[in-house]
Order: C-alpha cells, then structure tokens, then sequence
C-alpha cells in the first residue's frame, strides 16, 4: 500500500479531486446548492486541462441526466452530480439509466425538497429516488464520499451488474466542512478504476437503445432483469469494497456495527449524524447500558439479511431517518429495517425517529431522550412508534 | 453483448433479453412485424391502377411493394392500414377494407 496524503479538503472538494483521478470521459452538471462547489471545481480541472472530459454545461438537471445517458449508451464513461430539486428534475430520467442499464455515476448531495424552500440537508432528496432501480450508498464524512465516488465505477460497470450509482452524502455538513481526507496517489486510482471497455458502443456498431415495447410485451420481463441485477449486484458491492481495502487500507461493509455483539438497544442510522449518534452510544456504554449502533452505508440494494443477523438478537430498535414518507406507517429505513425483520418473524419495539429535516440539528441531548425511550420499549413499557424529537415547543416532564 | 433474434421478442424469457435491451443487429425492424394493429387494409385494384407509384411515394412505413418499378401488392405485415395510399390515388384505385384478423 503506498502512502497517502492527508489534504484539508471539503466533502465536496474531496469528491471533485476523485472525479479528476477518475478522468471520466463525459460530465454533464447543472449547478445547484449544495452540489455546486464540486462542479465549479471539477470546471477548474477540465479548464486547465488536467482531466481529457468532455463537460457539458446544460440548461438543467433534467438534460445533465439526458447526457449523460445519452454517452453512457455510446459507450463513455459518464457522470453527474447533483443535489435536492435537481435530483427531483432528473426522475424520469434516473428509471431509463436504470433500465438501460447504464453505468452513470451520480453524486448527490443530500439537501430538503421544497416546499417551504430549505437549501439544507435532509434525505428527501434520495429517499425520492429510492424507487428508481439505482444502487445507492450513503456516506458519513468526506473521506467515505471521497472513497466511494471512487469504487462507484467499478461497481457500476461490472458485467455482473451493469447498473447506475447514486453516492449519498449531507449537505454543508459534510459537503462544506473541511475534513482531514487521505488521498490515494493518482496512478493507484488510475489503476483501481481502470479503462472502460462498454459491452456495446454505438459509434462501433450501430445499435438500438430504449426500443419500444409495443403491446406490453416484454416490459415486464425486463423489470424482473433489473430487480435481480440489483439484488445480486450485493456481493459484487463487497467485492469492490474489498478490493479498495487492499489499496487504501480503508475496508467498508454494507452495514457497520459498534458493540452490537450483546446490544439490547441497537441504534440505526446513516449518513453524517452518525458520529452523534456514536457519542450517545460509547456514553451509554461507560454507564453500563447495552446500546448498539447499526450504521447502514449499502441502502439500495438493501443488505436485508445481513440486517436482520445484526438485529434479531436485540431488544428494542431506534431508527433514525433524516426522510419522511407521509402517511406511511414508517419513514423509509425504518420500513426497510420492519420490512426485513418482518419477512424472518422477528416482531419487536421499534422507534422511528424523525430528525434533521430541512437541516434541523441532532442535539446530543434528543439522542438520549430516544436513548431513554429505546430503553423503556426494550423493558416492555410503552414506547411510541414514531416520534419527531426535534419539534419546537413540546412540553419538557 | 448477445445478437438477438427479434422475431421471438415476445416469448422471451427474462434471460433471453439483452442486458438494457440494447439491440445489436441493426435493421432488424423488418423483422418485427407490426401489420396486426391495422383496423382497415389497403386492397389496390390493378385494373384501374397506372403505375404512377404515389402510393409507394406517400406511405409511411415503405409497405407498398414494388419490383421492377411497378407496384405489384401490399406488405401487410408492416401496413398499419392508415389509409394515406388510398387517399392519394389520382386514379381511386385503392380501397380501404375492413382487415379481417388471420387465424
């Protein structure tokens, strides 16, 4: 393994210096907050002729996401990135990457969807996508966006998969906060990511893209296609995690644990709150209280069984989700984490937890409050379902 | 990435399908035959017919058949049955009937 820098870096700086050691053939970007700082960036890169990309600057995200399915389908290594409404304009564009089976690589900075506007973080942005048949990855700080945007490819292009990425990390939190970021040397990510050779390539060989399914078809065959490449594009996921181990020293998994192995109360959650979220959990921990922390990292396809063997031996389960699905009866992760303890019949307490929308803090005390109410669920007392800790004028006991 | 013959599309299974559902074999159209979505069929009566070949000039998806430089029928596997030919026959020689579907 060779020796790294360690560089002062934005999350969104980080990403931008992985997307010139990518040196992508085509990247097509609309700026918005707080995805912009990477393009203007990466702008600098293509500017200074330091990157070969040919950079389209279109009129929104709706034709980024045209273009750049547009060169993936002819064979160009291609990217994006993008943040809130942007990634909203992009939605019918990401089901067609997606059933094209194209290679794109999208950064998205999570940021709230409108209404009322909010440039800050929440998952909403994603969770909106989630649907979308993407790959999706959620990161904690700037060296796991940094490192991810790197795998991304080689995850999207194995021939065992051949599907597009989403890599997920919060904005300003992360996305604007400088961070020591260890950089890998240019020839090593070179090398790791390596030539792109497309199965087809249209200025080869003349070729028909998106054809149409007249009657119906085949539609419905190509949608299970997709749903098994998809689920079996996990293993793949790992591979290339391990693999970017073996140059990094950096070694990710699907889901992380901390001190799960006899957790009566496992904390669930993803993206940059974690690190709060950890604090609560080691303090716990000092006090002689049994809480676990289960970070989800691989959301799309998600690690059900892994999952659900973290899980099945604890108490009672606080999720955290930075997302709502209004009218549901859980948030998104929390569903997924129901969902899979469900179909192997593990009924439990759960607490969902509603947080961080629109950029709203996490304090550390609200933890300890769904630290006390994850408590109370695991002793058989009455716990509620869904709770929004951070509401503004609740009654203090 | 698999050649595909097309004129099985609709008994693939879900293995069959090329991954995205790229097709490789260019002009392979042909082979994907639409002419059942036709609810009238072109019938040209060669009696009055002058060989002008306005038909074979107007229609939309080249399914007037012509050899030798003169009309001599209908493609109706590709014919969707639009009527332009019958509209555009100087000499009326062209008459939209009711397509029968073939058992």
């Amino acid at each position: 393994m060779d020796k790294q820098k360690v560089l002062a870096l934005t999350g969104n700086q980080a990403v931008a210096h992985a997307m010139k050691q990518i040196n992508p053939d085509v990247v097509a970007a609309y700026p918005i907050t707080p995805q912009t700082t990477i393009m203007e960036e990466f702008s600098n890169y293509v500017a200074n002729g330091l990157v070969d990309t040919e950079l389209v600057r279109v009129e929104s995200e709706h034709s980024a996401m045209s273009a750049v399915i547009g060169s993936a389908a002819a064979g160009a290594r291609s990217m994006t990135a993008t943040s809130a409404q942007g990634l909203a304009l992009m939605w019918e564009e990401l089901y067609i990457a997606s059933g094209l089976r194209l290679p794109i690589v999208l950064v998205n900075v999570n940021r709230a969807l409108s209404a009322p506007i909010n440039i800050h973080c929440d998952h909403s942005d994603a969770m909106g996508a989630r649907d979308s048949g993407w790959i999706m990855i959620f990161n904690e700080n700037a060296q796991e966006a940094y490192d991810a945007t790197i795998m991304a490819f080689k995850i999207a292009e194995n021939e065992r998969v051949f599907l597009p990425v989403m890599i997920n990390f919060d904005g300003f939190t992360i996305s604007h906060s400088i961070d020591a970021v260890s950089i890998l040397d240019d020839d090593v990510v070179k090398n790791f990511v390596g030539d792109y050779k497309a199965p087809y390539n249209m200025l080869e060989t003349p070729t028909t893209v998106g054809a149409f399914d007249s009657l119906g078809g085949f539609y419905y065959e190509f949608k299970k296609v997709q749903e098994d490449a998809l689920r079996n594009s996990l293993p793949v996921i790992q591979e290339v995690y391990d693999r970017f181990a073996e140059i990094s020293g950096r070694h990710y998994r699907h889901l992380e644990t901390e001190f799960i192995e006899d957790a009566e109360i496992v904390f669930v959650i993803m993206g940059s709150l974690t690190g709060s979220v950890r604090e609560i959990v080691h303090e716990a921990r000092r006090k002689g209280i049994k809480a676990g922390l289960l970070k989800v990292r691989t959301y799309r396809p998600f690690p059900e069984k892994e999952v659900v063997e973290i899980l099945k031996n604890s108490k009672a389960i606080v999720v955290f989700d930075r997302a709502n699905s209004p009218g549901a009866s859980y948030a998104p992760l929390c569903s997924d984490i129901t969902n899979a303890l469900y179909k192997e019949r593990f009924i439990k307490p759960v607490v969902n937890v509603i947080y961080g929308l629109g950029g709203r803090d996490l304090e550390l005390e609200e933890i300890e409050e769904a630290l006390k109410i994850g408590i109370d669920a695991s002793n058989g007392k009455e716990y509620p379902e869904k709770i929004w800790i951070s509401i503004k004028g609740k009654e203090v006991d | 990435m698999k050649k595909i013959d097309i004129t099985r599309i609709q008994e693939f299974s879900p293995e069959e399908h090329p991954i995205g559902g790229h097709i490789q074999d260019a002009g392979n159209s042909e082979l994907y035959k639409t002419g059942s979505w036709k609810t009238f069929m072109p019938e040209i009566d060669f009696s009055k017919c002058i060989q002008c070949l306005y038909c074979f000039i107007y229609c939309p998806d080249s399914s007037i058949l012509v050899e030798e430089g003169k009309v001599v029928g209908v493609d109706y596997d590709h014919c969707k049955g639009c009527g332009i030919c019958a509209a555009e026959c100087p000499k009326d020689a062209i008459e939209m009937k009711e397509a029968i579907e073939e058992e």
